[in-house]
C-alpha cells in the first residue's frame, strides 16, 4: 500500500514533466542524498577528523539556537509576567524532545527502509557504537549524526511555542511536544532526510525549510487559532517587556544559523561554506528589506524589524542554502524581508489572528517559501561533482524541481495540519490547553512556575 | 512642617537637587513614575501592533521641611526644574503631621 502510494505520485508528476528522466534522475539524487538500502546500517564508511570535529562544532551551535538563542529572541518579545514561563518552554522541550530522540525518535526518523516511516532499530541508540556510521552521513560518527539531528528535532518543537505564547498551559505544551514529535516531526524527518518517499521524489531541503520551519510554522498557526487570541489582542497594550533580550537572541540565532545551515552539508568542505555564505547573506539582505519596508510605512526603522527581517532571511534561506549560489541568498533574503513584513504586520491583524510570535509569519511563510525558491534558483554550480551530475532549477531550465518542491511543501502542510490538530485533540483530553483568564490576567510565571522578576 | 511633593522631568532631577542643597534643603526621596497632563504621549510599533503610550517617564521627589522654608523652595524647584515646554510637571504642598528621625528618635522640627 505504501509503495503503491508512493509509484502513484511518481506517476501523476512524472506524466506532467515528460521531458524528465526519472530513473537516472532519481539514480544521481540518491548518490547525493540517500545511501540506499544496498548499505549496511552499521559501518561501512571512514570517520574522518575534519567532518567529525565541524561536526560537533556545528551540533553545539544549533543546540545554541535553541538555549538560549530563542529563549531570548522569544522572552524579550512577551511581557515581564511572561518572561520565564517562555523560557521554560524552550528549556523543557530541549529536556523532553532529547530524551525522547535517543528513546525511539531518531530511530523512527534515521533507520528503515519505510517510504513513510522508519523502523525501531536504532531504539536506545541500539548497534551505535564507536566506529558506527549512518548511511546519510558516513564520514562522522552516528552518534553525532544523531545528536546533530536531535537539535534540529528540539528547535522545531521549541519553535511551535512562539506562536502561542503567554496563554499555553505548561502540563499541555510538554504533552504537545510529546506527542507532537512522533506525530508530526518523526515521520516528517524520515520522508525529506531519512530515505522516505519525498527524499526518493527528489525534494530540495537542505537544513530543514519544511521538516523545522514549515512545520513549526504551520503547528503554531494551528496552535493560535485552537488556543484562541489573547486576552486584550487588538485592544490592549502587549508590547515586548525587553527587546535588547531578543537582540541578544537573534545573535546567537544568527550565529548559530551557522550550524544549523553550513552543518548540513555534514562534512566540512566547500558546500558547506557556500552554504553558510548565503545563509548570512541572506540575514543581511531580509533584515535591510523588512527595515526599509517599515521605514517608508511607518516612518522610523525599528530594532525589532531588523531583528525580525534577519531571522526571516535565515528561515526563508534554509532549505535552498546548500544549492544556491550566494547572489542567490542575497535575493532569496530580499524575498524573505518584503513577504514575511506583510505577514507579520497586515495580515495577522487583518484576518485576526494571535500568532504571538510570528512563527508562523516567519518560519511558516519563509519555510513555503525558501522551499520553492529552491526549485527555483538550484545550481548544477554547486550541486554537481565528478561523481553526479547535481539538480537544476528553474532558472537553470529545469521546471520539474519546482514542483517536486511543491509536492514537498503540500504535503508537509497537509500532515502537519493533521497531524497538530490531533495532537492537540489527544492533549486537551487530558489537560486544558490554554490557562484560566485570571491567570492570564495575572501572569504565567506567577501562575504556572510561581516565580516572577523583581526588576 | 510640610510635605513637598513634585513632579519633574527625569533629567531635572540632579540641578534640583543642587538646587535644594544652596537653600539649605539636605534630603529627599525621589521616584521613578509615569505620568502625563497636558504633554502628548507617543507611539510604539511593534511588527504592526501600534500602541499609543500616553503616559511619560517622570521623577517624583518628595521633601519633608519647616514651613519658614517652604516659599523659598518651591522656588528654587521651579527654577531648576523649568524648561519652558509642555510637561515641565507640579509641586504640591501638604501639611505634614509628624515627623521622626529613625537613628536618634529625635522628632518633628529636629528631625527634618
Amino acid at each position: 500500500m505504501h509503495s503503491s502510494f508512493a509509484r502513484a505520485a511518481i506517476t501523476f508528476v512524472s506524466a506532467r514533466i515528460p521531458r524528465v528522466r526519472w530513473d537516472s534522475f532519481g539514480a544521481a539524487l540518491a548518490a547525493i542524498l540517500v545511501a540506499g538500502p544496498a548499505l549496511a546500517q552499521d559501518g561501512g564508511g571512514k570517520i574522518d577528523a575534519a567532518d567529525t570535529a565541524f561536526m560537533i562544532a556545528a551540533t553545539a551551535l544549533v543546540l545554541m539556537m535553541t538555549l538560549p538563542g530563542l529563549a531570548l529572541f522569544y522572552s524579550g518579545m512577551v511581557r515581564k509576567k511572561n518572561v520565564l514561563a517562555t523560557m521554560a518552554q524552550s528549556l523543557i522541550a530541549t529536556a523532553l524532545v532529547s530524551l525522547l530522540w535517543i528513546g525511539v525518535a531518531y530511530s523512527l526518523a534515521f533507520s528503515g527502509e519505510g517510504a513513510y516511516i522508519g523502523d525501531a532499530s536504532r531504539s536506545l541508540l541500539a548497534g551505535i557504537g564507536l566506529d558506527t556510521v549512518s548511511p546519510f552521513a558516513k564520514t562522522i560518527p552516528e552518534i553525532l549524526f544523531m545528536l546533530y539531528q536531535m537539535t534540529f528535532a528540539v528547535i522545531t518543537c521549541a519553535l511551535v511555542a512562539g506562536s502561542v505564547a503567554e496563554r499555553m498551559k505548561f502540563s499541555a505544551f510538554m504533552l504537545f511536544c510529546v506527542l507532537w514529535l512522533f506525530i508530526v516531526y518523526v515521520p516528517s524527518a524520515h520522508w525529506v532526510w531519512g530515505g522516505g518517499f519525498l527524499q526518493k521524489l527528489g525534494l530540495l531541503d537542505f537544513a530543514g525549510g519544511t521538516v523545522v520551519h514549515i512545520n513549526a510554522g504551520i503547528a503554531g498557526l494551528v496552535c493560535a487559532l485552537v488556543l484562541g487570541n489573547r486576552v486584550g489582542f487588538g485592544r490592549e497594550n502587549l508590547s515586548p517587556f525587553d527587546l535588547s533580550l531578543a537582540v541578544v537572541g537573534t545573535g546567537l540565532l544568527w550565529v548559530g544559523w551557522f550550524g544549523f545551515n553550513g552543518g548540513s552539508a555534514l562534512a566540512a568542505n566547500s558546500r558547506a561554506a557556500f552554504a553558510i555564505v548565503a545563509t548570512h547573506l541572506a540575514a543581511c539582505a531580509g533584515a535591510l528589506v523588512w527595515s526599509g519596508l517599515e521605514w517608508l510605512q511607518r516612518g522610523k526603522p525599528s530594532v525589532l524589524g531588523v531583528i525580525s527581517g534577519a531571522v526571516a532571511g535565515l528561515g526563508t534561506i534554509t532549505p535552498a542554502s546548500g544549492y544556491v549560489l550566494p547572489w542567490h541568498g542575497v535575493v532569496i533574503g530580499m524575498i524573505a524581508g518584503g513577504v514575511c513584513y506583510w505577514f507579520c504586520t497586515v495580515a495577522k491583524f487583518k484576518f485576526r489572528y494571535d500568532d504571538t510570535l510570528d512563527v508562523f509569519g516567519v518560519h511558516g511563510v519563509g519555510g513555503i517559501m525558501g522551499t520553492l525558491l529552491a526549485g527555483v534558483f538550484a545550481t548544477r554550480a554547486i550541486t554537481a561533482s565528478e561523481a553526479d551530475p547535481g539538480v537544476a532549477g528553474l532558472l537553470e531550465g529545469d521546471p520539474h524541481q519546482l514542483y517536486v518542491q511543491a509536492i514537498g511543501v503540500l504535503v508537509t502542510i497537509v500532515w502537519c495540519v493533521i497531524g497538530t490538530l490531533a495532537t492537540l485533540k489527544i492533549v486537551s483530553m487530558i489537560t486544558p490547553l490554554r490557562v484560566t483568564y485570571d491567570d492570564e490576567r495575572e501572569g504565567l510565571d506567577i501562575a504556572l512556575h510561581g516565580e516572577a522578576l523583581h526588576q | 512642617m510640610k510635605i513637598i511633593t513634585a513632579i519633574i522631568k527625569p533629567f531635572k532631577l540632579d540641578e534640583v537637587r543642587e538646587a535644594l542643597t544652596e537653600i539649605g534643603v539636605h534630603g529627599m526621596t525621589a521616584t521613578e513614575v509615569k505620568g502625563y497632563g497636558r504633554q502628548k504621549g507617543h507611539a510604539e510599533i511593534y511588527r504592526g501592533a501600534e500602541y499609543i503610550v500616553a503616559f511619560l517617564p517622570k521623577v517624583k521627589i518628595e521633601i519633608a521641611l519647616p514651613e519658614a522654608l517652604v516659599d523659598r523652595a518651591i522656588e528654587a524647584i521651579r527654577l531648576a526644574a523649568c524648561t519652558g515646554h509642555i510637561g515641565d510637571g507640579k509641586i504640591f504642598v501638604s501639611p505634614l503631621e509628624r515627623a521622626m528621625r529613625i537613628r536618634t528618635g529625635e522628632t518633628d522640627s529636629d528631625a527634618l
